[in-house]
C-alpha cells in the first residue's frame, strides 16, 4: 500500500513536470524565432540602417550598383493596403456565415457547410495564389478595363477568401460556446432571433469573435505565395486597389534566395521579418487591450 | 366560485411527445384570470413540458411534439402568428437563474427594448419598478452597471423574476423557482408572489408541495403525464380531495 501511494506521488509530479514543459516550449520557440531572426538582421540593424530612412521612405532599390536604397514604406502600404481590403470584405462575411450556420441553418445544412468550409481552409495557398494569377487577373482586366489584373483587389479578394474560413470556422466555435440557456432566456422574454442575437449573443461571444477576426488578419498580414503571385509585385504606394504592389513578405519570399548570406541585403530582409513580428504583435496587442477594456466596462 | 372568474388559460387535451416517450397523455383544465395556480407532481410528470407550451417554448426542443389545444385569451396559441407578442404576455421564470451577460441594467431593460421602449426615462422607470417588485432593488441600487451574472444565485433568481415583469406580463410562469433559492429568499419572493398576484395570473409550478399550499388559490396535481385532480387548494389540501392518490401525494406518502 505504502509502495503504491509513492507511485502515484511520482506519476502525479512526472506528468505535472511534462505538462509544464510542453507549456514552457511554446513560449521558448517563439523566442527562439525572434532570437534567431534578430541575430541574423542585428549586425546591419545596429550598424549602418538608417532606422528612419527604412521606415519612411518608399525606395527599395537593394541590388542597385550605384547607391543601394532600403525604404520598406511602399512594402508596408502594400501590406496594409491588401490586409485591410481583405478584411474589409471578409470580416462581415466571416461573422455573417458564422452566424448564418450557427444560429439559422438547420443541422443537416450546418453538416454540408462545416465540411465546405473545412474544405476551404485546406486549400493551399498556392493554389489561391494561382487562381489569383489567371483567373482574377483576367477577370478584372475584363471588368475594370485595367491593364493589369494583379493588383491591390486582386489579393484582398484572394486573401479575403482564403481567411474567411478561418474567420467563420472560429467565430462559430466562439458562439457555440454561449450556452443555450441564454438563448432561450432571451427568446422567451418575446425578442426576435436578430435581438437576441445582437444583444446577448455577440456580447457573450465578442472574445471569441474578436479572436476569430485578429487570426483572420494575422493570416493575411503572414500569406505570403498568395499575395505574392496575385499583387504583381511592384513597389509602389498604391493609389487605388486597381494598383499593384508588392508585400512585405512577398519579399522575404522572393529574395531571399538570391540575397548573398551575411551581405546588407540579405540582413535587411531579417530586419523586415522583425518588423513583421512587432506587427502582430502590436496588433496581438491592441487585441488584447480592447477585450480587456470592454471586460472592465 | 371559481365558475364566475374569467378563464385566462384554456387548456384542452394537451399531448407533448418528445421523441420515444409521451411527457402529457392529454390533460384539460383553465387557468382563471388573477389567481395563482400551483401545480405539484414528482419530477418527469410533465410540468414543464405544459408550461413551455403555453409560451411556446417548446419550439427550441426540436424533438418535442404538442398536439391539443391551449388558449391564451381565447386565442389558440399554435396558430399565433406573432409568438413575441405571446412570449411578452407570458412570463417564464426557469428552475435555474439564468442572468444574461449583460448589466443588471440590461438584463431588465432587455425585453422592452425588444420590445421597442427606447426612452431612458420610462426604462430608468420601468427598471426600477420591476426590481423593487423583485424585492432585489435595495441590494443592487448601487451598481446597476454591473454584470447581472456576477450576483449570487438567489439574487440571480429574483432579477430573472424582475426580467419576467419587465415586459409587464399577464401570465407569469413560475417553474420550480426555488430549487437554486435558499429559504430565506424563497420566502421573499413567496411575498412578491402574493402581491402580483391582483395584478396578474401566476401558474406555480413547484415539487415543494407546501409552496402551493401557502401560495395557490387552487392546485393541480400532474402525475406521469396525467391530470389527476385540479380544485381549490380547500379540497386538494383537505382530509378528503377526490383522488386517494392526491391525498397521498400531499401527504408525503409517496412521490
Amino acid at each position: 500500500m505504502g509502495n503504491r501511494k509513492q507511485l502515484e506521488i511520482i506519476t502525479e509530479s512526472a506528468i505535472e513536470w511534462l505538462i509544464r514543459i510542453c507549456g514552457i516550449s511554446a513560449i521558448l520557440f517563439v523566442f527562439g524565432i525572434f532570437f534567431f531572426v534578430f541575430r541574423e538582421g542585428a549586425e546591419f540593424l545596429f550598424g549602418g540602417l538608417d532606422l528612419w530612412q527604412f521606415l519612411t521612405s518608399p525606395e527599395w532599390y537593394p541590388t542597385s550598383v550605384s547607391q543601394k536604397r532600403y525604404g520598406v514604406l511602399a512594402l508596408m502600404a502594400g501590406t496594409a493596403s491588401v490586409t485591410l481590403l481583405s478584411m474589409a470584405i471578409a470580416v462581415p462575411f466571416g461573422l455573417g456565415a458564422a452566424i448564418y450556420v450557427s444560429e439559422f441553418c438547420g443541422p443537416k445544412a450546418k453538416e454540408t457547410f462545416k465540411i465546405v468550409i473545412e474544405l476551404l481552409a485546406a486549400i493551399p495557398s498556392v493554389v489561391w495564389g494561382f487562381i489569383g494569377l489567371t483567373l482574377m487577373n483576367e477577370l478584372i482586366i475584363t471588368l475594370f478595363d485595367a491593364p493589369i489584373g494583379l493588383t491591390v483587389l486582386n489579393g484582398g479578394i484572394i486573401l479575403a477568401l482564403m481567411s474567411v474560413p478561418i474567420i467563420v470556422s472560429i467565430g462559430e466555435d466562439a458562439l457555440k460556446a454561449v450556452p443555450d440557456s441564454y438563448r432561450e432566456a432571451a427568446e422567451a422574454l418575446g425578442s426576435t432571433r436578430w435581438q437576441m442575437i445582437y444583444r446577448v449573443l455577440l456580447p457573450a461571444a465578442k472574445n471569441g469573435l474578436l479572436a476569430a477576426v485578429l487570426l483572420g488578419v494575422a493570416r493575411a498580414v503572414g500569406e505570403t505565395m498568395a499575395v505574392l503571385m496575385a499583387t504583381g509585385h511592384a513597389v509602389k504606394i498604391p493609389g487605388s486597389v486597381l494598383d499593384s504592389v508588392r508585400t512585405l513578405t512577398a519579399t522575404i519570399a522572393a529574395e531571399l534566395g538570391e540575397a548573398p548570406v551575411a551581405s546588407d541585403h540579405y540582413q535587411v530582409l531579417f530586419i523586415i521579418g522583425i518588423l513583421l513580428f512587432t506587427i502582430t504583435f502590436a496588433v496581438n496587442l491592441i487585441a488584447d487591450l480592447v477585450v480587456k477594456g470592454i471586460k472592465e466596462q | 366560485m371559481s365558475d364566475a372568474k374569467k378563464k385566462k388559460i384554456e387548456i384542452n387535451n394537451l399531448v407533448v411527445k418528445y421523441e420515444d416517450k409521451t411527457a402529457l397523455k392529454g390533460i384539460s383544465f383553465d387557468v382563471y384570470e388573477n389567481e395563482i395556480l400551483g401545480v405539484i407532481g414528482p419530477a418527469q410528470s410533465g410540468k414543464t413540458s405544459m408550461l413551455k407550451v403555453i409560451n411556446r417554448t417548446i419550439e427550441f426542443i426540436p424533438e418535442a411534439k404538442a398536439e391539443g389545444v391551449v388558449k391564451v385569451d381565447g386565442e389558440d396559441v399554435m396558430k399565433m402568428k406573432n409568438v413575441y407578442e405571446l412570449r411578452r404576455k407570458v412570463g417564464m421564470v426557469f428552475p435555474l437563474p439564468v442572468g444574461l451577460p449583460l448589466s443588471i441594467y440590461d438584463n431588465v431593460a432587455f425585453a422592452p427594448r425588444a420590445a421597442g421602449i427606447r426612452n431612458k426615462t420610462d426604462l430608468d422607470e420601468l427598471v426600477e419598478r420591476c426590481l423593487k417588485q423583485s424585492a432585489l432593488w435595495d441590494e443592487v441600487k448601487d451598481r446597476l452597471d454591473s454584470l447581472g451574472t456576477k450576483l449570487s444565485g438567489g439574487q440571480q433568481q429574483r432579477l430573472t423574476i424582475a426580467r419576467a415583469l419587465s415586459h409587464q406580463p399577464e401570465i407569469l410562469c413560475l417553474d420550480e423557482f426555488s430549487i437554486a433559492v435558499d429559504p430565506v429568499t424563497t420566502m421573499r419572493i413567496e411575498d412578491v408572489l402574493k402581491e402580483l398576484r391582483s395584478e396578474m395570473t401566476i401558474i406555480l409550478v413547484t415539487n415543494l408541495v407546501q409552496q402551493a399550499r401557502r401560495l395557490a388559490n387552487r392546485t393541480a396535481f400532474i402525475f406521469n403525464g396525467d391530470l389527476i385532480e385540479i380544485d381549490d387548494n380547500d379540497v386538494i389540501f383537505s382530509e378528503k380531495p377526490a383522488q386517494k392518490m392526491t391525498y397521498d401525494y400531499v401527504n408525503g406518502n409517496f412521490g
